[in-house]
């Protein structure tokens, strides 16, 4: 059908632009031009590979040949050798870091494998409003599998062999949650999942809502055969329009189908699930606080134990799963604990999806192995950093989480690692970063989050919060002193230490691990009245070179407040105690002339 | 639509669906249908999926060109938003990233009609597990 028999696919991803991905697609036009092959070769600008630390990339098809690093004099060797002469350039070849061997077809090559789906495995790919799509990809087989070959106990075991741990965040055990739920006797229980997805930055959940709602309800009727259940509830914050809607449409095609309801495949086994709506409460992430909320109180949390698993939803047996923790059971049921239990780390199994969001040019959603590394994460699968600036830290966890600088980028990513080194696995989400990043003013963000969240019921967290962003915010205006630092990490710990739930217990996190991987920043704050990152207004002062300024007036003429002086053609002059540091006259300057120090 | 009342329901159920004999699944169905993918979660729809996925559905008919247009959930990449995946008869699918109306138009009478490539290609980076074992 093509009357093309060649594509040569250049890297136009921001990190290959700017290594000259522009040029190697005109000279390969110019080059294609000369040799008469422009009508049987085409070149196409791509978007970006992710592995921009071996760029600029160019992908040959039909054959799959990558090359890397290539310059835009490589182009004539590409042409001549490969496309006419249909050998392969060896010395631009993607060479295995272990074997050493060059290794020409991509579908053989380590970084296109980074990404796993196991979770993601049917989003974006089937339609979630039509349940044949979903059965058509061995949807509903696992719970077919468990209903009619496996007991309750096999099925915890099975789970529980897997070493899956709760994707919510604290990695509790999953099956040994569900053998608590199944051990408690009661005339009733619940299987309950966790939709209420607040982590600023996070949409893991809302993605496989979306993309794969069926995934959810075949884990949660599974769960609800082995805990022994019949009802299920999913807590969805209202804010999510889409995921509900295609979950209500989900459930209805499932009940009409058989597939939730009485009798299931013949079977006896009786399970349906109704949504309850959440109004977006960080808190009532919480499993205690979203239980409350459920049964209409306000949404706090109480003291565990009880357990949701002895005490939970209307005082019956309950157990609460995250979104996409019950999104791998079926996977783990039809592929075995076995199979699981290979991909990962020696303490974390599985998959793990992660929101990346921030600095990075691929903003985007992932699944990778768990022991993935970071660096992997962010420079080879994300695509490095926004315009080429220099990697500050990364926010794993939310604001419950920690900022991990640097020297933490090897640490593979699993849920001890990222507690020994000072954060926490969360949720997922992944804020990256950049050098222009002050990493005061991210603690007092991330602090004024939680703050505003807490629920109020117990005062660490109410009034201790409220003290640390206090501190946060003098030192951002140039009013802190040396010893608020020791302040603020004693006051950490106390909250720590003190709180009532998860919400109070880790959002000191943020502060902690930024003092421990950035306390120069700190100091700077303190002692010299600077912030390196140049974000802090109040630490920042506009001046004006006497060597470049020429006297246009422009800056004068911009400047909102009237802060800057100077007659035409001669030197100008800011004002400090008059200037608002809006940086209208940097913007306006066309000489360089006005700098922050 | 008659109730799965047993596995083997289930399975039978599955069996004709792979294998194209049943309706709204000849999506399922790839190696004679043109297949369009629109990737229609919240983040999708808010940089103008729908709109794209309207376009295709208007301009393949307007232009004669049997294809199935479906939606689907995220596919990862949300710094190319809208994002659609193209599937023709016989070849590994193909996502294009930034679809705005000017590219759909291309994908259109380009990669659809000769199968010529066109600017915009997301390489896939990730492998998908299979369930069937």
């Amino acid at each position: 059908m093509s009357k093309y028999s060649m594509h040569l696919l250049v890297c136009g991803g921001t990190s290959c632009h700017s290594s000259e991905s522009d040029a190697i697609v005109c000279n390969l036009r110019d080059e294609l031009e000369a040799k008469g092959l422009m009508d049987s070769v085409q070149v196409i600008l791509t978007g970006c590979f992710g592995f921009c630390e071996k760029g600029p990339i160019v992908k040959v098809l039909p054959d799959n040949t990558i090359y890397v690093h290539v310059k835009p004099e490589d182009v004539q060797t590409i042409v001549e050798e490969h496309v006419i002469k249909g050998r392969k350039v060896t010395r631009l070849l993607y060479k295995d870091p272990v074997t050493k061997e060059s290794i020409s077809d991509s579908k053989h090559m380590g970084f296109f494998k980074k990404q796993l789906r196991i979770v993601l495995r049917n989003c974006g790919f089937i339609n979630p409003e039509n349940i044949d799509e979903y059965i058509a990809r061995d949807g509903y087989q696992a719970l077919g599998k468990v209903l009619t070959e496996m007991t309750p106990e096999q099925v915890i075991k099975e789970v529980k062999e897997s070493g899956q741990r709760g994707r919510g965040g604290a990695g509790f055990s999953t099956g040994l949650k569900w053998e608590l739920a199944r051990k408690n006797q009661s005339d009733e229980k619940y299987v309950v999942c966790n939709a209420d997805e607040g982590d600023p930055g996070a949409f893991m959940d809302r993605s496989v809502l979306e993309g794969d709602p069926h995934s959810v309800l075949e884990a949660m009727a599974i769960c609800g055969y082995s805990i022994g259940a019949s009802n299920g509830l999913i807590y969805i914050r209202a804010e999510y329009p889409l995921a509900i809607e295609r979950l209500k449409i989900a459930i209805n095609q499932a009940r009409e189908n058989g597939l939730l309801g009485n009798n299931i495949f013949g079977t006896g086994f009786n399970f349906d699930i109704k949504l309850r709506y959440g109004a977006g409460a960080f808190v009532c992430g919480e499993e205690t606080a979203l239980i409350h909320s459920m049964e209409g109180l306000r949404g706090e949390p109480t003291v565990k134990p009880p357990f949701p698993a002895e005490s939970g939803y209307n005082g019956k047996p309950t157990n609460v799963n995250n979104v996409e923790t019950f999104a791998a059971i079926p996977a783990i049921i039809l592929k075995g604990a076995k199979w699981f239990s290979s991909i990962g780390t020696e303490k974390s199994k599985g998959t793990k999806v992660f929101a990346l969001a921030g600095k990075i040019n691929n903003v985007g959603l992932i699944e990778v192995p768990m022991g993935t590394t970071l660096r992997e994460v962010i420079f080879e699968i994300g695509g490095g950093i926004r315009n080429g600036k220099k990697f500050k830290g990364i926010q794993t966890g939310g604001p419950s989480g920690g900022c991990l600088s640097e020297k933490h980028l090897d640490t593979p990513i699993d849920f001890d690692n990222l507690i020994a080194a000072g954060s926490i696995m969360g949720s997922g989400a992944m804020i990256i970063l950049d050098e222009d990043d002050c990493m005061v003013s991210m603690a007092k963000f991330f602090l004024e989050f939680t703050v505003e969240e807490s629920c109020g019921k117990c005062a660490p967290c109410r009034i201790g919060n409220k003290r640390l962003h206090e501190l946060l915010g003098q030192i951002c205006e140039g009013k802190g002193k040396l010893e608020d630092l020791d302040r603020l990490k004693n006051m950490s710990v106390v909250i720590k230490d003190t709180a009532l739930c998860g919400l109070g217990q880790t959002s000191p996190n943020p502060v902690l691990s930024m003092m421990d991987n950035y306390y120069d920043e700190y100091v700077a704050h303190v002692t010299d009245k600077k912030c390196p990152a140049g974000q802090c207004k109040s630490l920042m002062e506009y001046v004006i070179n006497a060597e470049n300024c020429v006297g246009c007036t422009a800056c004068a003429r911009v400047c909102p407040v009237n802060a800057i002086s100077g007659e035409r053609k001669e030197v100008h002059h800011i004002d400090p105690s008059i200037c608002i540091k809006c940086g209208a006259c940097m913007e306006k300057c066309k000489f360089d002339a006005i700098f922050i120090r | 639509m008659s109730k799965i009342t047993s596995l083997a329901d289930l399975k039978k159920r599955r069996e004709e669906l792979t294998s194209g004999l049943s309706f709204p699944t000849k999506a399922m169905n790839p190696e004679n249908v043109i297949q369009v993918k629109v990737a229609m979660a919240t983040c999708g729809i808010a940089s103008g999926a729908k709109t794209i996925m309207e376009f295709f559905h208007e301009q393949l008919e307007r232009r004669n060109v049997a294809a199935i247009v479906t939606q689907t959930g995220c596919m990862g990449y949300c710094y190319a938003e809208p994002t659609i995946e193209v599937k023709l008869p016989g070849q590994d699918p193909v996502v294009f990233g930034f679809v705005d109306l000017k590219r759909a138009d291309q994908i259109i009478e380009k990669y659809i009609k000769t199968g010529e490539l066109v600017d915009g290609i997301i390489p896939v980076n990730y492998q998908t597990i299979d369930l069937n074992v």
